[in-house]
C-alpha cells in the first residue's frame, strides 16, 4: 500500500521520472477557460421556450398567510403563470430533513413553497413564472397577500423555555435535536482538579457567499419523460434522487447536469425549496424553467451556519495535564433542518471534535439544536471545526496563562503521541494516523517565534498591541456511509470512476465527484496521467452529468481528492494493465515487462520506447482483426471506491495567526498567518496550498468580518455586500503553508480531505493572537466576529 | 434583481437637459449608488437623464480667486488633478478613501454630494473646506454653501428642476493644514466614523478658523462648532487637543448602526480628533 512511485520515494528527479504527476503542481486545465470568461455556469444555459422564476419571499419572519391574489400579477405584460404553494402542493411531496442515526431527532414537513405560513423572512412564497427575470419581478410586484404576522422566535436562549413560541405546534417544542457524549467521570474529575478555566464562547451566524449564486434550469420533457436539470450543485447524484422523490418520478427520469460552478463551500450541497418548485413548476408546464439568485435572496435564504453559544470548561492538573473537557453547546437552526442532510449535523460535530488534538480522560459534550424563525442553517465549509476548534484552543491558551506556562508546552504536553495510533479520542473518534507533534514542530520551523515574542515587548512598550495566536486542530474527511448512508440519506459514501483510452492515444476520464472551481478536475487529471502513463494534457475530465458518470457523491466534506482521486487512480492503473495485456500481445513481450511513460510503451528494464499509444490504439480500434482472437483488449475500466476500515480519515493540522489590535479603534490588523496541515498525500502542492489559504480566509471572514445580523423581530439587516463584510485581499495577511504527510493506508493514493484545514483552524488561532493582544490591558474577547465595538467594550474604552 | 422597465436619454447640453427634466426623470451620471437602488426597486424613474455629456459640467479650473471642480469630475480624475492637490490638498487625501478604483472611476463629485450619505468623504470634504456648490436651473443659477446644502439624511438644498454643475473651493493658503482620516471595517467600506479636518496653522503655531468636520456619525457631514471653538486661537498642542476633545461630544448626536452603539462612535471622534490634531502638530510638540 501506498507505494506510488514519485521521484522524492525513489530519489530520483522529475526528470527521470515524467509521468509522476502525483505531488507535482500542475497548472490546473481549467484555468484559461475560467479566466477569460468561456466557462459553462448554469446562468449560461439558454433554452428554447425558457421560462423566468421570480419569488415573492416573506417580508416577516413569522407570519401566517391569509390571502394571496394573483390577478394583477397574471395580467402584466410577460408573465405566464403564478404558482403558490397550495399549487405545487399537488405536483411535489414535502420532505422532512432528519436522519435515522441522529436519535430523537424532530423536524416539520417541508414544501416548495408553504402552504399557510411563513416561517423565516426571505423564504419563498409565491412564484413567478415570465419571459423575462424582469418581468417575473414586475408580476411579483403586482402580487397582493394578505399577511397575519406572528410574534417571532428569534433567541436560540429562550426557544425551549416554557411559553415560548413553538415554530411547528405539532412538533410540541422548538427542540430538534440533542445529544450527549460522556467519557469517564467528569464531575469528580473536575471537583478534584488543580484549575477549571471556564467561558462563554460566542460564533456568528454567517454564509458561505459564492461568486455564482444558485442557479437551477429544469426542463421537464413530456415527450420522453425526462426530467433534465442543469443546476449549479456539489452533489448532482443526490439531486437526482431528490427531484425524482419528491416529484414522483424515477431517478432514471431525471438528469441532474452541472457544468461549470462558481463556488461552493457547502452552500450548494443542499436541497432550497426555491429550487425544488422549479422543478415542480417546469414538470407541470413542460416548459424549462431558470432561477438565478440574486444578491438578496442570497443573503435571505442560502444557507447560513455557525449560530452557536457555546458554554465550556476545562480542567488541567499543575503540570499542564489536561485532565478533562465539559461543554455546552447551543445553536439555532432556523424554522426547519435542512434536507436531506439535516440542520442537526454542525452541532453534532462540536460534539465530536471539541478537545480533538488531545489525549485526556474525562469528556461530556452535550448539544442542544434549536428552532428559530431565521434564515435555516446547515454544512458551510469546515461544519462545526472551527466552533471546536476555538473552543478548545481558546481555553488552552487561557488555561497556559493561568498556570504560567508557555502555551506550546501545554500543547506538547497534551498532544496525542505521533506514535499513539490508531487511537479512539473521548467522544469516539477513530483516528488511524495524525501527527500533531511533527506539525508543531514543521510550524516552528516556520514561525520565528522569538523574533515575534521580542518585536511584540518592544511593541507593548511603545503602546502598540500585538498578539501570536495558535490553534491545532483535527479535520474530518473521506466520510463512509456512517455520515449519511447509515441515516437513510440517499448520498453516495462511495465514488467511481471510468477511464477509457482513445484510438489517438488521448484518455478520457469520468467521474462522480464534482468540481467547483477548487480543482478537482485538476487532480482527477493528473491522477489518471500517472496511473495510465500520459502527458497530462492527454487527459479530459468529465464530471457533474448523473447521465454520463458513474454514481458517485459529488464534492463535499473533502472527499474530492480522497475517494474520487482513489477512484481515478485504481481504474487508471486497471487500463494500464489492460493496455500492456494488448502491448505485450503485439510486441510478443511479457505485459510485466513493459511500461507506459508518456504515452508510450516501453521496455521498463531499459526504458527504450517500443510503440506509442496512438499506434496501438490503431491497431486495436481499426485492425482488431490483427490481434489474438481471444485477446481482452477493452480499453475502458471502471473502479469503484469506498472506504472501510474508517468512518472518516482524520486529518490534522495547527495555525499561527500574528495580529495587531489599534486599543483606541478596536481595529485588528492581520500581519502574518501560518499553517501546517497533514492531509496525507499531497496530489497538488499549488492547490493544496490554494485551498489552505482560501480556507483560512474564508476563516478569519467568520471571525473578523462576516455576520448575518438580525434584529430581535427576525428581520435580516444585512442583506447586501455593503452590510455582509466578506474578507478582502486589502486586509489578509500573508498566510504561509507548510505540510506533513500521514496517507491514509485505506487508499493506494493516500491522499485525504484538504478543503476545510485553513477554516477549520483560523478563527481560534486568530482569537487567540487577539487575546495574546489584550492580555495585558486585562481583556478578552470570545464572541465572533471580533468587530471594533466588541474589543473596544471589552476593553472598557465605550 | 432586475431594474423596472425605464426610458433612457442622454442629454448632450444643458438646453437638452432642461427639456428633458420633468416628471418621473432621474439624473444619472456616474451611476455608482443609482443603479444599484434601481436593482433592488427603491428607486422607478420613469426616465434616466444621462448627464455625462454635457460640457458645461466638466472641468477643473482656477477661476475668479476660487477653484472650480466640474460635477462631472470622476474621483479617479480629483485624486490625479494637479490644480486639486495645489489648491485643495484635503480632495487629494480623501480620494483614496473613496470606496474602491472601479468606482472611483466612475462616480462623479457631484453625484456625491447630491446624494448626501452621511457616511461618505466629499460632502464633509466640502463643508471642512467650506466650499460653495453652484447650482443651475433653466435660465440662471445660484450659490449655496456646503454648510447649508446637506439639510438632512440624503436630503440637499436641490430645488426641482435644479443640479450641481460646479463646486468651488476656496484656494488653500499656505498656512493651510489639512487632514482626513477615517475608521472603516475594510478599505474601501463607508467609514464607522471620519473626519475631514481643516485649519490654519500661523507662524506662531496658533490655529486660526478650525473646520473640524465629521462623517458617518450623524445625517450628514456634521461641522464639529464647539470642537472648533474650542481650538480657535489656541496653540496646537496636547491641552488644546485634549480642550476640543473634550468640547466634541457636545457637538456629535450619532445614530447606531450595525457597526455599533452610538457611544464607540462617540469614542471614535475623539480618537480620530487627536490622531488628526495630533498629525499636524508641529514636530517639536509631537516630540514633546
Amino acid at each position: 500500500m501506498n507505494e506510488i512511485p514519485t521521484p522524492a520515494s525513489i530519489g530520483l528527479s522529475r526528470e527521470d521520472l515524467p509521468n509522476s504527476y502525483i505531488g507535482r503542481s500542475v497548472p490546473r486545465p481549467s484555468l484559461p477557460k475560467l479566466v477569460q470568461g468561456r466557462a459553462t455556469y448554469t446562468d449560461d444555459v439558454v433554452l428554447p421556450r425558457m421560462l423566468h422564476a421570480a419569488f415573492l419571499r416573506s417580508p416577516h419572519a413569522h407570519a401566517r398567510i391569509l390571502a394571496i391574489r394573483i390577478e394583477a400579477a397574471l395580467a402584466v405584460p410577460g408573465v405566464v403563470r403564478v404558482f403558490t404553494g397550495a399549487d405545487l402542493a399537488k405536483v411535489c411531496d414535502p420532505w422532512v430533513a432528519v436522519l435515522d442515526h441522529l436519535k430523537g431527532m424532530k423536524s416539520a414537513p417541508q414544501h416548495p413553497l408553504p402552504l399557510d405560513r411563513a416561517t423565516w423572512q426571505g423564504e419563498a412564497v409565491v412564484a413567478v413564472l415570465a419571459d423575462t427575470r424582469a418581468a417575473a419581478e414586475d408580476g411579483v410586484a403586482a402580487i397582493e397577500v394578505d399577511w397575519d404576522p406572528l410574534p417571532a422566535q428569534t433567541d436560540m436562549e429562550t426557544a425551549l423555555d416554557a411559553g415560548t413560541v413553538v415554530i411547528h405546534p405539532e412538533l410540541g417544542d422548538n427542540l430538534v435535536f440533542t445529544r450527549t457524549a460522556t467519557k469517564g467521570d467528569v464531575d469528580a474529575a473536575f471537583a478534584a482538579a488543580h484549575k477549571v478555566v471556564e467561558a462563554t464562547f460566542v460564533t456568528g451566524r454567517h454564509t458561505g457567499v459564492t461568486l455564482e449564486p444558485r442557479s437551477i434550469i429544469a426542463d421537464y420533457n413530456r415527450a420522453d419523460g425526462m426530467l433534465t436539470v442543469h443546476q449549479a450543485t456539489q452533489a448532482p447524484h443526490m439531486m437526482q434522487n431528490v427531484f425524482a422523490k419528491h416529484l414522483r418520478l424515477e431517478e432514471s427520469q431525471v438528469r441532474v447536469i452541472c457544468k461549470d460552478v462558481g463556488g461552493s463551500f457547502g452552500i450548494k450541497v443542499h436541497v432550497y425549496p426555491d429550487e425544488v418548485a422549479v422543478a415542480a413548476m417546469a414538470r407541470v408546464l413542460g416548459r424549462p424553467v431558470k432561477f438565478i439568485a440574486d444578491r438578496f435572496e442570497s443573503f435571505a435564504s442560502d444557507i447560513h451556519a455557525r449560530d452557536h453559544r457555546i458554554k465550556a470548561r476545562m480542567a488541567v492538573n499543575a503540570d499542564g495535564t489536561i485532565i478533562g473537557f465539559d461543554v455546552d453547546d447551543l445553536t439555532g437552526i432556523g424554522p426547519y433542518s435542512v434536507y436531506p442532510r439535516t440542520s442537526a449535523m454542525e452541532g453534532n460535530q462540536v460534539v465530536n471534535l471539541v478537545g480533538g488534538p488531545y489525549d485526556f480522560a474525562h469528556y461530556r459534550c452535550t448539544t442542544r439544536v434549536v428552532l428559530q424563525n431565521k434564515a435555516p442553517t446547515c454544512q458551510y465549509r469546515a461544519v462545526g471545526h472551527p466552533i471546536a476548534t476555538a473552543v478548545t484552543e481558546g481555553l488552552v491558551e487561557m488555561a497556559a496563562r493561568e498556570l504560567g506556562m508557555d502555551a506550546l508546552d501545554l500543547r506538547r504536553r497534551n498532544m496525542i503521541r505521533d506514535d499513539a495510533y490508531p487511537f479512539t479520542s473521548p467522544p469516539g473518534m477513530r483516528f488511524e494516523g495524525l501527527s500533531h507533534h511533527a506539525s508543531l514542530d514543521k510550524l516552528l520551523e516556520m514561525v520565528p517565534v522569538a523574533r515575534i515574542r521580542a518585536d511584540q515587548a518592544e511593541q507593548r512598550a511603545i503602546g502598540v498591541h500585538r498578539g501570536l495566536g495558535f490553534a491545532a486542530f483535527i479535520e474530518l474527511t473521506n466520510p463512509s456511509p456512517f455520515m449519511y448512508g447509515i441515516g437513510g440519506a440517499r448520498i453516495s459514501a462511495q465514488d467511481g470512476c471510468t477511464v477509457r483510452m482513445d484510438p489517438d492515444g488521448s484518455v478520457v476520464a469520468s467521474s462522480g465527484v464534482t468540481e467547483q472551481g477548487q480543482g478537482t478536475e485538476a487532480i482527477l487529471a493528473q491522477i489518471v496521467a500517472h496511473g495510465v502513463g500520459v502527458p497530462v494534457e492527454r487527459v479530459k475530465i468529465i464530471t457533474g452529468d448523473t447521465l454520463n458518470t458513474p454514481y458517485g457523491g459529488g464534492t463535499w466534506a473533502c472527499r474530492g481528492a480522497g475517494i474520487g482521486g482513489e477512484a481515478a487512480l485504481q481504474s487508471a492503473l486497471a487500463l494500464k494493465a489492460q493496455i500492456l495485456e494488448v502491448a505485450g500481445a503485439m510486441l510478443q513481450a511479457a505485459p510485466e515487462s513493459l511500461d507506459i511513460v508518456m504515452g508510450h510503451i516501453t521496455d521498463r528494464a531499459s526504458g527504450a520506447q517500443r510503440m506509442s499509444l496512438h499506434e496501438l490504439g490503431r491497431i486495436v480500434y481499426f485492425r482488431g482483426d490483427t490481434l489474438p482472437r481471444d485477446l481482452p483488449r477493452e480499453l475502458v475500466q471502471t473502479r469503484h471506491f469506498i472506504t472501510k476500515e474508517y468512518p472518516f480519515a482524520f486529518t490534522n493540522g495547527i495555525q499561527a495567526c500574528w495580529a495587531e489590535v489599534d486599543t483606541d479603534t478596536g481595529m485588528v490588523k492581520l500581519l502574518e498567518h501560518w499553517v501546517v496541515e497533514d492531509c496525507g498525500r499531497v496530489v497538488n502542492p499549488l492547490l493544496v496550498d490554494e485551498q489552505v489559504r482560501g480556507g483560512v480566509v474564508q476563516g478569519l471572514g467568520g471571525a473578523l468580518y462576516e455576520h448575518c445580523v438580525y434584529d430581535e423581530r427576525g428581520n435580516l439587516l444585512t442583506t447586501t455586500m455593503a452590510d455582509y463584510l466578506v474578507p478582502m485581499s486589502a486586509e489578509m495577511p500573508d498566510i504561509h503553508v507548510g505540510h506533513v504527510e500521514t496517507p491514509t493506508k485505506e487508499s493506494l493514493l493516500g491522499a485525504k480531505g484538504a478543503g476545510e484545514a485553513g477554516t477549520a483552524g483560523a478563527p481560534g488561532a486568530l482569537m487567540n493572537a487577539i487575546n495574546d493582544a489584550l492580555a495585558p490591558l486585562g481583556a478578552r474577547v470570545l464572541e465572533q466576529p471580533f468587530t471594533p465595538a466588541r474589543i473596544l467594550a471589552a476593553l472598557g474604552r465605550i | 434583481m432586475k431594474w423596472p422597465a425605464l426610458g433612457y436619454l442622454r442629454a448632450s447640453s444643458l438646453d437638452e437637459l432642461w427639456r428633458a427634466l420633468g416628471d418621473g426623470a432621474q439624473i444619472l451620471a456616474g451611476g455608482q449608488t443609482l443603479l444599484a437602488t434601481l436593482a433592488f426597486r427603491l428607486s422607478e424613474p420613469g426616465t434616466l437623464v444621462d448627464i455625462t455629456r454635457i460640457p458645461e459640467l466638466r472641468g477643473i479650473s482656477v477661476t475668479g480667486g476660487v477653484l472650480r471642480v466640474g460635477a462631472l469630475t470622476r474621483h479617479a480624475e480629483l485624486g490625479r488633478d494637479a490644480l486639486v492637490a495645489r489648491h485643495a490638498p484635503l480632495l487629494t487625501q480623501a480620494v483614496p478613501h473613496i470606496a474602491h478604483p472601479a468606482i472611483r472611476n466612475r462616480g462623479t463629485i457631484g453625484g456625491s454630494l447630491a446624494y448626501a450619505d452621511p457616511a461618505a468623504e466629499l460632502p464633509a470634504c466640502a463643508v471642512a473646506l467650506d466650499a460653495t456648490l453652484v447650482l443651475a436651473r433653466e435660465g440662471g443659477e445660484r450659490r449655496v454653501k456646503a454648510t447649508d446644502f446637506f439639510t438632512g439624511l440624503l436630503t440637499t438644498a436641490l430645488e426641482p428642476g435644479e443640479i450641481i454643475a460646479a463646486v468651488e473651493f476656496p484656494l488653500a493658503g499656505p498656512s493651510q493644514r489639512a487632514v482626513i482620516l477615517e475608521v472603516a471595517r475594510r478599505s474601501g467600506d463607508y467609514a464607522m466614523a471620519g473626519l475631514a479636518a481643516v485649519l490654519d496653522l500661523g507662524a506662531d503655531g496658533r490655529v486660526t478658523a478650525p473646520r473640524l468636520t465629521f462623517f458617518g456619525v450623524g445625517d450628514g457631514p456634521v461641522l464639529a462648532t464647539r470642537a472648533n471653538a474650542a481650538l480657535e486661537g489656541r496653540a496646537l498642542d496636547a491641552a488644546a487637543i485634549a480642550a476640543a476633545q473634550a468640547a466634541l461630544d457636545a457637538d456629535l448626536d450619532p445614530p447606531a448602526d450595525l457597526h455599533g452603539p452610538p457611544a464607540m462612535k462617540r469614542h471614535l471622534c475623539r480618537v480620530l480628533l487627536g490622531r488628526a490634531l495630533q498629525s499636524l502638530t508641529p514636530a517639536t510638540e509631537q516630540a514633546a
